[in-house]
């Protein structure tokens, strides 16, 4: 349900995108879904290396905090340089609303529990923000070197999915 | 033949084994690291010859053989040098993110 949420919010600017390039995200936008969604999988990753206790998911988790920080570290120096100020828009909001949700939802776990509900959702988090970024995000992208800051992530968020995937076959 | 240029060509002979039997000079070579792929690695590698490992991501990649024989960190930004030792190919890979691979061919 919520990932519906999200995703149709994600794909609201593609569908409209179509028909009126217009409608399209705005480089100001897409550094605002790009940063809020590297930031919710930080948060998301210290809230896994606090509650697990198992090595896989830790060791994951610490990946994911520290790629995640640097691309976004980045990908603020850049916007910076361009004198782009970042816009909230509908996308982040839902991307926000809906990782608080799980939050909540995965603080209530424990355990082996938890760690299989956090690798389940790191996997189809990461395929939901990979969706975005190569049909609508990186598209839409009009600056060339955001646009090229975008493919990285979208190289190294694929590598997470995958990477996620492979723990979280560990938890069947 | 006549003697003198039997005795030049064994001349050469023995130079030619003398220059094979020396060991090569030392090498540098660098592999770049960047946009979470390796770069070229060097199509000529000889035992003993040093590899310099580059990382110009803003990530901490590794250099990781499959075979376990090198496994060198790669903090974001950081260089390092890694002298080859044994012959053959090594399969490497980045633990961290382990679409990034590579081939080194060692030669003797
Ligand atoms: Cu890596």
């Amino acid at each position: 349900m919520i990932r519906t949420t999200v995703l149709a919010a994600l794909l609201a600017f593609g569908m409209a995108g179509v028909g009126a390039a217009a409608d399209a995200p705005t480089d100001p936008q897409i550094a605002h879904i790009a940063y809020t969604a590297g930031q919710i999988d930080v948060v998301a990753a210290e809230q896994a290396i606090k509650k697990s206790t198992n090595a896989d998911i830790i060791a994951f988790a610490t990946l994911m905090a520290a790629d995640h920080k640097a691309v976004n570290d980045q990908a603020l120096a850049l916007v910076t340089k361009l004198g782009v100020t970042p816009e909230d828009n509908p996308t982040s909001q839902a991307l926000s609303q809906a990782a608080a949700d799980k939050l909540a939802e995965l603080d209530k776990l424990d355990g082996a529990a938890f760690d299989k509900a956090y690798i389940a959702n790191e996997v189809a988090y990461h395929a939901t923000v990979n969706g975005a970024l190569s049909s609508v995000l990186i598209p839409s992208a009009q600056n060339a070197e955001f646009k090229e800051l975008l493919k990285t992530g979208l190289t190294l968020f694929t590598e997470h999915q995958h990477h996620a995937e492979m723990v979280a076959a560990k938890f069947q | 033949m006549t003697a003198l240029i039997k005795l030049a060509l064994t001349g050469v002979l023995v130079a030619g084994t003398a220059l094979a039997a020396m060991p090569a000079f030392a090498a540098d070579y660098t592999i770049v690291i960047d946009k979470m792929k390796f770069g070229p690695v060097p199509a000529e590698l000889h035992a003993g010859d040093t590899v310099i490992w580059q990382n110009n991501d803003i990530f901490r990649h590794s250099a990781t053989a499959r075979d376990k024989s090198f496994d060198v960190d790669l903090p974001a930004g950081t260089e390092v040098r890694m002298v080859v030792g044994a012959v053959g190919s090594l399969d490497f890979f980045c633990k961290f993110h382990p679409g990034m691979t590579g081939t080194l061919v060692i030669a003797p």
